[in-house]
């Protein structure tokens, strides 16, 4: 599904003069500009039309998760 | 990245729908607000709507930037194509209806009308065709911005201008807060405007309107948290705002993308389809990069289009008043293949939204 909002995260292969290449996992690489943000090779980005507008924080993904989890076990365990 | 596949994971999700049953109150209608096409098609696309109980409701604001520019900018446009500018623009601008006709009636009438993924492949087109005058047609909210913004302060080729139709969306939101008939308990606020805007543009809701606010993702588990924060707040009788897509956003934004939309921009008031005026709320360049205006380049300027066809109730929609199957013209006289509003042209047009998941039956499917 292609749409404007939906920016899958890709991980950036390389970087040169302000451009990185990006892989969206399955083979799906990509150039993207990258001078909307500080990235470097190993970082997960947010890409938008062509150009990257986060860096995504993979530590506040799984504590997302976890955290989640923690809140509906103790609301399950107080009932 | 494997986390995206467990926020998508049903039963989490069936856990978290449970929580919402029990938090929603038994008496009283909920209605909770987001203004992102890409929310809706998530909350459509997984059936989120019937994990949630019935006096509950989720509906669907202005989050369709394609929506809601107005019919007198496609007509800018248009002329523009006319005149024997290469109009740029995004794949599903191309079908907006204006007032008499979209960019790709234009293009079957021989205009030159070009589609592209993002503002970098305009400039591309412009250097490499030295000779032709290219006008490229910057739609879109707070997310797409900053990339016209870069691309504008990078000094782009002379034959390059930009017919500017950027819009902010926290207006909009207040503007919805501020109708009484619409009765808003909460907002969910867009995910990747927030990635550029931060959390402060929206902390007058809960400051000024007492209203909740939580930012969230688009996995269907982001949405289901979100619903679950802004009935929490609702129960406790403490309205916050709350940010559930931490992994992507943080209190500042994207502070670089900022800064370039505040020195190539500066804000507003202005019209959105279906909508009217909404003070402080459309993007125009400032006078150090007026060379770059399609309009003042061209020599064009439509004041007053047709927004709205007969029969239309896109106005209705976009503000989340009606749901498009209470629209009459609803995959009858409008489909996605003959859209008469703008709703139903844009992949984030709450229509086209709701038409594509009838016409493919996706809903509930990945959580049955």
């Amino acid at each position: 599904m292609i749409n404007m909002c939906l920016a899958i995260p890709a991980e950036v292969i390389s970087t040169k003069d302000g451009k990185a290449r990006v892989d969206f996992g399955e083979g799906v690489l990509r150039e993207v500009n990258i001078e909307l943000v500080e990235a470097k090779v190993g970082d997960y980005v947010l890409v938008h039309a062509g150009y990257a507008i986060q860096v995504l924080d993979e530590k506040e993904a799984q504590e997302t998760l976890q955290l989640w989890n923690e809140i509906l076990e103790a609301e399950i365990s107080q009932k | 990245m494997s986390e995206t596949l467990r926020f998508r994971d049903p039963d989490l999700a069936k856990r978290v729908a449970k929580k919402i049953q029990k938090l929603t109150p038994k008496e009283d209608t909920v209605k909770i607000c987001h203004v992102c096409g890409t929310h809706e098609w998530t909350i459509t696309h997984y059936g989120l709507r019937s994990l949630l109980p019935k006096n509950l409701e989720v509906i669907a604001g202005p989050g369709c930037p394609v929506c809601i520019v107005p019919a007198s900018e496609i007509d800018e446009a248009v002329q523009l194509a006319q005149k024997g500018v290469a109009v740029v623009c995004f794949g599903d601008v191309l079908r907006v209806p204006g007032s008499k006709e979209s960019l790709l009636d234009a293009k079957a009438k021989g205009a030159d009308v070009r589609v592209v993924y993002g503002v970098g492949d305009a400039v591309k087109m412009a250097k490499q065709e030295v000779g032709k005058d290219f006008a490229f047609f910057a739609v879109g909210f707070e997310t797409t911005t900053p990339s016209t913004a870069l691309e504008i302060i990078s000094k782009p080729p002379e034959n390059l201008s930009f017919l500017v139709s950027h819009r902010v969306i926290p207006p909009a939101m207040q503007l919805l807060v501020e109708m009484p008939d619409l009765s808003l308990n909460g907002f969910i606020a867009p995910g990747h405007v927030s990635t550029i805007i931060g959390l402060k543009p929206y902390e007058v809701f809960p400051e000024q309107y007492k209203m909740p606010v939580v930012v969230a993702g688009f996995e269907p588990l982001d949405l289901l948290f979100g619903i679950y924060m802004i009935l929490k707040q609702l129960n406790n009788g403490k309205p916050l705002l709350e940010n559930e897509y931490v992994r992507a956003v943080t209190r500042e934004g994207n502070v670089k993308a900022q800064e370039l939309m505040r020195r190539v921009f500066e804000v507003k008031d202005g019209n959105w389809r279906g909508l009217g005026t909404i003070s402080l709320s459309k993007l125009e360049l400032r006078d150090k990069y007026k060379a770059y205006d399609a309009r003042s380049k061209h020599n064009v300027n439509v004041e007053h289009g047709v927004d709205i066809q007969p029969g239309c109730r896109c106005h209705l929609v976009v503000i989340g008043k009606i749901k498009p199957s209470e629209c009459p013209l609803f995959m009858r006289a409008c489909t996605p293949e003959k859209p008469i509003g703008a709703c139903m042209v844009s992949v984030e047009g709450t229509c086209r939204i709701w038409a594509k998941a009838k016409e493919e039956q996706q809903i509930g499917l990945e959580f049955s």
